[in-house]
């Protein structure tokens, strides 16, 4: 099969993401770079659990005043609901059914969006009512780093799939792209699981002190 | 002459270059921005050694000396060491798995200018206001306390090589996963790849710590974060083991493909199958895993406890276990072999001693009790120059010597050759060896001078002169490379009349599109069997058809481009209104031009079968 095969509803293999060799190099290769992304992720974990609450005076909050449940567990709730829709997504590229596919990668986005719309204001809400800020504190250039750094993967992931949306929505799926979205998707999924760490280790942790 | 060989003027060379994705054209300037560097890290390591030639000596200064220092081993370690092994890595493996090239070819591209450009970047420092100053482990209490913008040319350069570097690594593991020839298995694959394709795991999974690592002395130094600076909260061993984490790894990421290199070398002109070849491989894999749980032997004397430094001591001596398997491996390769000693074969009998003692220094080190009174002395120096010059470098002298005709299609003079490694080797054991007593003596590592009566004049000064023999080596060998050049006397597939390989059934240099049909691998040492039946070239394995090449490139070069331009952004904003704009601007660049790669169709293009079958001499020979 090749990549600029003009393809059917009846020549769409099983696994249109693996069925060029380029497509397959693509796979294996975005699975090596999450690996590494993991390697990253795990460091600045052990960073943020080595400087938690790690603060200059005694008058700088800690991370059991800081952080609310409601707000988080809506982000979480956001976030996990937007991988299910990603994998609705690629259900439906597998099935070469490309309207189908922009409209659960449309709700992703939005679902995105909403999620890191709330982080701003999180951020926000820190800094303006309790004065931790990246400057303030050890704890602080942790905390931000930690959860900033999956922040800029969700604005990138965003950025990402909106580009490819745009791009093909006028020629529908290829053998060509469709290995491009399903390893935007899987990019997507990454994002998620560091997310249900950082909720678990962060908030979760963080909030019984 | 192939129907796409055609004769370019310069500028078109140039264009080429720089738009490349041929795995053999990047190996190319791979080698040469890596040769590059080794030189001016060489000179870096003159200096260093003429001002510690006699005591009390004023050649630089107290300040200059510690950029030199510094530069000497980040270049060596970064910009050095490991392009040159890239070099041969590129050049080399796709050939010996059979491969049309690498798995991302693009990527290939965007590895290499990333390295450049970070490489560049890092040494602009000695012309705008000065060179890192703390050291090639730029720990972090040091680090932050420096004046000027040494530190951050570090911290930003690192982290744009190292991004390729990590690009690098993803590319080899895909391409020996996925591009093998026919019967090409896991167990039938060369040395050399197996060590790459070890090697490139390691990369993958200790270069994010680094990443992480620098990430926080940039923020640190300016953004304004507190990651390491205690009196906000901080930790500064947060970086020395983040860093070590990376570095530890490091280490065998360089020593590997070495050892690699020398299995191939040593089989060859042994004229013997590797012995004991599943053991080498499993040592190679074992070392890999052992490698990442090592760090904290560099840290022994920052106070983590005795039960910590038990458990590091111990799984540190435990690598001495694998790495004595490779040993004995290849002394019984040699044992009862038709020993033939062309130069590379030399630096590979010279290895094996050298290394062993670089081997036994290390154990000595893993002691942690031992390691109070060596650390940070001269016999640390000692130490690691013998694993890193008697292992690595002593690999791509060896390594340069042996593919050259490959990469090149013609043979370096054997005569100079030979030359070169003499001086090198008498050098290097002169420069060296007397360290470990120096340390020994209590002379401490990383000092500017020395005091006269303490019975360091004598180990000093020779050590000088030792240096001066490997100044004089590396001449003679750039000597004989320029002259082979000029002299170009092309030779066939197989120069060394003894090639094992797969990379030695294929013309050298080889087409640009490597095999015109991939090969039938029936066993290890894949051409040698063939060989052995009286087969002058592979079976191939499909018949002729089209090959689907990918296209050139001028994005990757783009990319690197715009981190370099935003790197200098992000220094100068502390200092200057103009920063700002320029960082956003080099990011830009970088995100509209993995836009730009991200929305245009690249199909490549095929060549196609008709163009082929008069192109009988070329690709032909499988």
């Amino acid at each position: 099969m090749h990549a600029e095969e003009k393809m059917t509803n009846e020549t769409w293999p099983a696994s249109p993401e693996k069925a060029t060799l380029e497509a397959k190099n693509k796979f294996l290769g975005f699975w090596f770079f999450l690996g590494g992304e993991t390697v990253l992720f795990a460091s600045l974990f052990a960073t943020y659990l080595a400087l938690k609450d790690k603060v200059p005076t005694g008058d700088h909050y800690l991370a059991k005043d800081l952080f609310e449940m409601p707000l988080v567990f809506l982000m979480t709730m956001l976030l996990l609901t937007s991988s299910l829709t990603s994998v609705y997504a690629m259900y439906h590229m597998k099935n070469f059914a490309f309207k189908k596919m922009q409209l659960w990668l449309g709700i992703t986005v939005l679902l995105g969006l909403t999620f890191l719309g709330l982080e701003i204001y999180e951020f926000n809400h820190y800094v303006h009512e309790y004065n931790h800020t990246f400057t303030s504190s050890a704890f602080g250039s942790a905390f931000y780093t930690l959860v900033g750094f999956h922040g800029a993967h969700v604005a990138f992931g965003l950025l990402w799939i909106i580009s490819l949306m745009i791009r093909n929505a006028k020629r529908g799926l290829s053998l060509y792209n469709a290995p491009k979205f399903y390893v935007a998707s899987l990019y997507w999924h990454f994002i998620d699981v560091v997310w249900v760490f950082i909720f678990t280790v962060v908030y979760l942790m963080g909030m019984v002190g | 002459m192939s129907t796409y060989a055609q004769k370019k003027g310069v500028g078109a060379v140039i264009w080429d270059y720089l738009t490349t994705v041929d795995h053999k054209k990047i190996a190319i300037l791979y080698l040469i921005a890596g040769g590059f560097f080794f030189i001016l890290g060489g000179l870096e390591a003159m200096v260093i050694r003429i001002q510690l030639a006699i005591p009390d000596n004023n050649f630089v200064s107290a300040g200059f000396y510690n950029e030199v220092l510094t530069m000497h081993g980040t270049t060596m370690i970064f910009l050095a060491a490991m392009p040159l092994l890239f070099a041969f890595m590129n050049a080399i493996v796709p050939l010996q798995i059979g491969a049309r090239d690498v798995a991302f070819p693009f990527l290939n591209s965007l590895g290499f200018w990333l390295f450049f450009f970070g490489g560049v970047f890092l040494n602009l420092s000695w012309f705008l206001g000065g060179a890192p100053d703390a050291g090639w482990t730029s720990y972090a209490s040091l680090s932050l306390a420096s004046e000027g913008h040494g530190i951050d040319f570090y911290a930003l350069g690192l982290q744009i090589s190292g991004a390729g570097t990590l690009i690098a690594g993803i590319n080899f593991l895909v391409t020996i996963i996925n591009m093998r020839a026919p019967g090409m298995t896991y167990m039938r694959m060369p040395l050399f790849t197996w060590t790459t394709f070890v090697a490139s795991a390691l990369i993958l999974f200790a270069f994010p710590a680094l990443t992480v690592g620098l990430f926080f002395m940039m923020f640190d130094r300016l953004f304004g974060s507190n990651f390491f600076d205690h009196t906000m909260g901080g930790n500064t061993v947060i970086w020395e083991h983040l860093f070590w984490i990376f570095g530890h790894p490091e280490v065998y990421i360089l020593v590997l493909p070495a050892f690699g290199i020398f299995s191939d070398i040593i089989s060859t002109f042994s004229r013997k199958r590797l012995f004991g070849y599943s053991s080498m491989v499993f040592a190679t894999v074992l070392i890999g895993f052992l490698g990442f749980m090592v760090w904290a032997h560099h840290m022994f004397t920052t106070g983590l406890g005795p039960i910590a430094n038990a458990i590091f001591a111990v799984a540190t001596m435990a690598i001495a276990v694998p790495t004595g398997i490779k040993i004995f491996n290849w002394l019984f390769t040699m044992w009862g072999g038709s020993i033939k000693f062309t130069t590379p074969m030399m630096y590979a009998v010279a290895f094996v001693p050298s290394f062993v003692a670089g081997g036994v220094t290390g154990v000595m080190l893993a002691v942690a009790a031992a390691d109070y009174q060596y650390h940070d002395t001269y016999f640390v120096v000692a130490h690691f120059h013998y694993v890193i010059i008697g292992g690595v470098v002593l690999s791509l002298l060896a390594g340069t010597h042996y593919y050259w005709p490959k990469m090149f299609g013609t043979m370096l003079d054997e005569f100079l050759g030979k030359i070169t490694f003499w001086l090198f080797l008498i050098g290097f054991h002169l420069t060296f060896f007397i360290q470990h007593f120096l340390g020994l003596m209590g002379m401490p590592r990383r000092i500017f001078t020395f005091l006269p009566n303490q019975g360091l004049e004598i180990g000093n000064l020779v050590s000088t002169i030792g240096a001066f023999f490997m100044a004089v080596a590396v001449i003679v060998l750039l000597w004989n490379i320029v002259i082979t050049s000029v002299k170009n006397v092309k030779v066939g597939n197989d120069p060394w009349g003894d090639g094992r390989t797969l990379e030695w059934a294929i013309s050298s240099p080889p087409p640009f599109y490597n095999f015109k049909q991939l090969p039938l691998v029936r066993g290890l040492d894949a051409y040698w069997i063939e060989k052995m039946e009286g087969k002058k070239e592979m079976t191939p394995a499909e018949p002729l058809g089209d090959i689907h090449m990918p296209n050139s490139s001028f994005i990757p070069f783009m990319i690197s481009l715009g981190l370099f331009i935003a790197a200098f952004g992000a220094m100068y904003r502390v200092d200057y209104a103009w920063g700002l704009p320029v960082l956003v601007v080099g990011m830009a660049i970088t995100l509209l031009s993995m836009l730009v790669r991200s929305i245009k169709d690249d199909h490549g293009f095929h060549i196609h079968k008709e163009d082929l079958i008069d192109d009988k001499d070329k690709g032909g020979k499988a």
